[in-house]
């Protein structure tokens, strides 16, 4: 059995779920401040791609990255770099469809944030970066946590955009969700379920491993 | 050691425009919620900028709108105990001391600071504890710590008790009256309390609307009001309307007779306080006689309240007395009332 797109969807999850989770925390920290109504037109500006079929997403990124298209043939030029139709091209597709989730978790958990704590820490003379990585980070991790495993999961789950951006190329974009398709579509239903009890397993792995950590927290909270 | 604030700024519904200095003793600040106490104290902190004005403390400038001077909290050396204490829950009552000690490097006087307030704090056996472990007082007293490890220039304290169940709050405000009388420096309390400022302050000011309305020693302000809205919020239970007469003498409205006030009456003055205490059941036609119809008592566990009207049922009038025993019986309801000419405060 060809393990590549066990190996192409790890590091694609893992890429843009690590990306996801300093744009979502940013977009978040920021946005939370802002006055309602910005706050509401940006909100749905952002939340769209978690709401639009993934194939508009990647018709949109395809509009932008494209060979014959600006940026495309910008990235092209200068650094020789195809963002299409490569095994990296599926990270811009699950950046944008995992986002809204990081996003909007985040910024839940940011709003319920007790801002007290962050003026009690000012008056004692601690920095605004120490405020943030040692106050409101810990007291908000429930959420940003919970952001980051929901991102990651369907960073790796990604479909649609990917496969009109990236395409199937068997050894070079291919992932498991592409891959359970080709198998599929090509008669190979053996195969498809050996792919599917392998993604099963990845989620199921994930999903514990969070619930054992937040025990663990708890569990520390108490002692 | 002085704090001089005169700041103003705009906010839901009404205008702050805080006016008052204090020195190096403890100061309240009286007034009903809302009214911009708070407010003031987050100006002072840094937390909240003003619109326009100057906050000087001991002589360094904090905010001057004029100069382009807007100092950030981390600057300004103030402590201030939020209503909820603000413990961070992720630390520890060690780590939440160690967090107001920012400003010392030396890790050795760090340790030995921190476990000098944990002793005089009274929390060496919760220094491991989570702030959600702790009851309210000690919630409270590891604030105070981290606070006060830090050596503030100013303390300034957001309804310390208002979070504390009634029984704990006499004990701790005990203990908060001797950190205050302690501590060297400027103190602000912020309270909707009348009887919290007058036990732990020595100096007051009184807020209503965003303004300081009268400011004084406790005592002073207590005994002479001024203003309908200050007596109220010092707790005259009876602010009767009146009419001036001449200098010492005002008619009420729903009494004949004229009263006697042995402090001088303003020319606009249109009401008088009497503090429910202060009246005395006397014979008709004693000086400052008003004459009463009973209406309704109530019983606390350690006074009777009792409720009376002028005669043309116009104006209500409260009479308070305290109990000899727990079981005393209610007083006998007198015809008439007198009110001693230098207990009547003159109000506009």
């Amino acid at each position: 059995m060809d393990w590549y797109p066990l190996w192409n969807s790890l590091r694609i999850a893992l890429i843009s779920c690590a990306a996801v989770f300093f744009l979502g925390i940013f977009a978040a920290y920021h946005i939370a401040k802002l006055p309602r109504t910005v706050k509401g037109v940006l909100d749905v500006v952002l939340t769209l791609p978690m709401v639009l079929p993934p194939t508009v997403v990647g018709y949109f990124l395809l509009l932008l990255f494209g060979a014959k298209r600006p940026v495309g043939i910008f990235f092209m030029e200068q650094f020789g770099v195809k963002l299409v139709m490569n095994w990296y091209s599926a990270i811009f597709a699950s950046i944008v469809v995992a986002f809204p989730l990081m996003y909007r978790t985040a910024r839940g958990a940011f709003e319920s944030f007790d801002e007290t704590l962050a003026w009690s820490a000012q008056t004692l003379g601690q920095s605004n970066s120490w405020i943030f990585w040692r106050v409101r980070m810990p007291y908000c991790r429930q959420g940003i946590l919970a952001g980051t495993v929901l991102a990651f999961a369907r960073a790796l789950g990604e479909y649609g955009a990917t496969s009109m951006i990236a395409g199937y190329t068997p050894g070079k974009t291919a992932t498991i969700a592409t891959t359970v398709y080709q198998l599929w579509r090509t008669n190979d239903e053996a195969g498809a379920m050996r792919w599917v009890l392998v993604d099963i397993a990845i989620s199921a792995v994930v999903l514990l491993a969070v619930n054992l950590l937040e025990k663990k927290q708890k569990a520390g909270g108490r002692k | 050691m002085s704090l001089e604030v005169n700041i103003t700024k705009k906010l839901d519904g009404f205008t702050l425009r805080a006016e008052f200095t204090a020195g190096s003793t403890a100061t309240a600040l009286l007034g009903a919620s809302g009214c911009g106490k708070s407010m003031t104290l987050r100006c002072i902190a840094g937390i909240v900028k003003p619109d326009a004005g100057r906050i000087v403390l001991d002589g360094r400038v904090l905010f001057d709108s004029e100069q382009h001077i807007d100092l950030p909290p981390q600057q300004r050396g103030v402590g201030l105990l939020f209503q909820n204490y603000a413990l961070f829950p992720n630390m520890t009552v060690e780590q939440n001391i160690l967090c107001g000690l920012k400003a010392e490097k030396d890790k050795a006087v760090r340790r030995e600071r921190c476990a000098e307030m944990l002793r005089a704090m009274r929390l060496e056996a919760l220094a491991k504890r989570c702030p959600a472990q702790l009851s309210g007082g000690q919630q409270q007293r590891t604030a105070l710590a981290r606070i006060l490890v830090g050596r503030p220039r100013i303390l300034m304290l957001d309804e310390p008790f208002s979070a504390l169940d009634s029984y704990l709050r006499e004990e701790v405000e005990s203990e908060v009256g001797s950190l205050l009388a302690g501590f060297d420096g400027t103190a602000l309390l912020v309270t909707h309390n009348r009887d919290e400022a007058y036990r732990l302050c020595r100096e007051m000011a009184v807020m209503d609307g965003g303004r300081v309305l009268r400011t004084g020693t406790t005592k002073e302000v207590f005994a002479d009001p001024q203003s309908i809205t200050a007596a109220r919020l010092t707790g005259c239970k009876n602010i009767l309307p009146c009419t001036r007469v001449d200098a010492h003498t005002v008619r009420l409205t729903g009494w004949d007779a004229p009263l006697r006030l042995a402090a001088e009456v303003p020319e606009h003055c249109t009401a008088v306080g009497i503090r429910a205490h202060d009246l005395a059941p006397c014979a008709p036609g004693a000086q400052n006689a008003l004459p009463v119809k009973a209406v309704s008592s109530s019983e606390n566990p350690f006074d009777w309240n009792l409720i009376f009207l002028a005669p043309d049922g116009t104006t209500r009038l409260w009479w308070k007395v305290s109990k000899a025993t727990l079981g005393a019986a209610a007083p006998a309801a007198p015809q008439c009332f007198a009110a001693a000419p230098e207990s009547i405060m003159p109000l506009v």
